[in-house]
């Protein structure tokens, strides 16, 4: 635990469970802890950009998710980041909406 | 990984339309020997439980929920049972069972039991979910399932089907009854309570463990070939659900499939009845299986390996009015094979490995 904040560890979010590594690892191996970190933000930030929205990674215990204009909200695991984008957002962040689709489409042919 | 060697007590859950026979499938697996080491919890509506009286032969190890249906009034009361079996367990009260079976109501939906088992600290920690048993009877499980959408919901979300009753049925409605089964769960194995062969222990066995089923495929998975549905059968349901499983042959990206799947879910997670899968994840030699139920998504499971060389990905989703279509596109979209880097990340203030 942070003495500072009181933000306990214990992250139990189901998509920790792979047997990568830097996923299970709480205390050692903090290099690929923090490679597997930046590497949700970078996943995540690729959906999140169409909402106005950034993730960044806090202290390698939580994410911060802002929008452009520095509202943020901590967020624990990934399980939390949908329900505050979509507060942050104002609107919903739904895969199957069309338009949402087909930006993200739009993103893969180069 | 079988339940016993995880450490986890299994709760199974036995589940089924009213009079579809679970009380009497119940009773036949409490005089198997093989089931010697199980706690009942039954779970009735009404003032007056009726089912335990039926059940006589285990005497300790059950327990009555009273109050009201499973699935909206004792979630609380379910669990403090739960807790309560445990303790005399562990105080040497009750011998040590080694499972759990909860017989829920005939109107039940099966997801707030298995939420309960994995939001509560103290469960969390000594039970794991089992199975999801649903029996159909053969006589009016049809109409049942035209009629009630609690029939359809405990169809789409059983790990095994039981079909009951098979010996009063005309003979005449089997067929349609199995299509129609198939239609709402295509990967659940469609067992006949009837049948002198049936193995009572595979309807508690842990999916990987279960063999030689029919319906089973070589890999563990019970849906080997992405199964087609008749659109025209499914128009003519009043119930909206349907199911869609696709293969991917690429592998899949776990952080992009994480992100999506909890981003679906966190939308749509009460009308995604069951998602289940086997994934080839980039990076990785061993497939996952992945496992959910509305909102709940189990830990994925690593599996020993790929039992053949096809290293297919498969995916099946049971949806509650959603378009199958689209979610296969919006899984392409979200889970390309590869997120491409692409130089505005790099504006992205992202606290780098060090």
């Amino acid at each position: 635990m942070c003495s500072l904040c009181g933000v306990l560890g214990g992250n139990e979010h189901w998509t920790d469970a792979a047997a990568r590594p830097g996923v299970f690892t709480r205390n050692h191996a903090s290099p690929d802890r923090r490679r597997e970190r930046a590497e949700r933000v970078r996943a995540a930030n690729e959906m999140l950009s169409g909402l106005g929205l950034v993730l960044t990674d806090w202290q390698g215990a939580s994410f911060v998710l802002s929008t452009r204009t520095g509202r943020s909200e901590i967020i624990e695991d990934l399980g939390h980041l949908w329900p505050a984008a979509e507060r942050l957002a104002g609107r919903s962040c739904d895969p199957l909406d069309v338009a949402f689709i087909a930006r993200m489409e739009a993103r893969h042919v180069v | 990984m079988s339940f016993e060697a995880s450490g986890f007590l299994p709760i199974n859950l036995l589940t089924g339309f009213l009079g579809s026979g679970k009380t009497t499938l119940l009773k036949r697996i409490l005089a198997d020997p093989a089931f010697a080491d199980t706690a009942v919890l039954i779970n009735e509506l009404g003032e007056i439980g009726l089912d335990h009286d039926l059940v006589e032969s285990v005497d300790g190890e059950m327990v009555l929920l009273r109050s009201g249906c499973v699935c909206c009034t004792v979630r609380g009361e379910l669990a403090a049972a739960l807790k309560e079996l445990y303790s005399r367990r562990e105080r040497g009260l009750l011998p040590p069972f080694r499972r759990v079976i909860i017989e829920s109501t005939g109107l039940a939906d099966p997801f707030p039991v298995l939420s309960t088992i994995k939001a509560d600290p103290v469960l969390r920690h000594h039970f794991c979910a089992g199975n999801v048993i649903t029996t159909i009877d053969a006589v009016n499980g049809l109409r049942q399932l035209d009629t009630y959408i609690e029939s359809n919901r405990q169809a789409a979300v059983a790990d095994r089907l039981v079909v009951t009753k098979t010996d009063l049925a005309a003979g005449c409605e089997g067929p349609a009854l199995q299509s129609r089964l198939r239609t709402l769960n295509p990967d659940a194995p469609i067992l006949v309570a009837a049948d002198p062969d049936l193995d009572l222990s595979s309807l508690v066995a842990a999916q990987s463990n279960v063999s030689s089923s029919n319906s089973l495929s070589p890999s563990g998975f019970y849906c080997e070939e992405p199964v087609e549905l008749v659109s025209a059968d499914g128009a003519t349901h009043q119930a909206a659900i349907s199911s869609i499983s696709f293969s991917i042959d690429r592998p899949v990206d776990w952080t992009a499939f994480g992100l999506w799947l909890t981003m679906l879910l966190n939308r749509h997670g009460e009308r995604i009845l069951r998602v289940k899968g086997i994934l080839n994840l980039s990076g990785e030699e061993r497939p996952v299986a992945v496992h959910g139920v509305q909102h709940l998504v189990h830990t994925p499971v690593h599996m020993d390996g790929w039992p053949s060389a096809d290293h297919t990905s498969r995916l099946v989703f049971i949806l509650d009015g959603l378009d199958g279509a689209l979610l296969k596109r919006s899984f392409e979209a979200f889970t390309p094979a590869r997120m491409p880097q692409m130089s505005s990340v790099a504006s992205y203030p992202i606290a780098a490995a060090q």
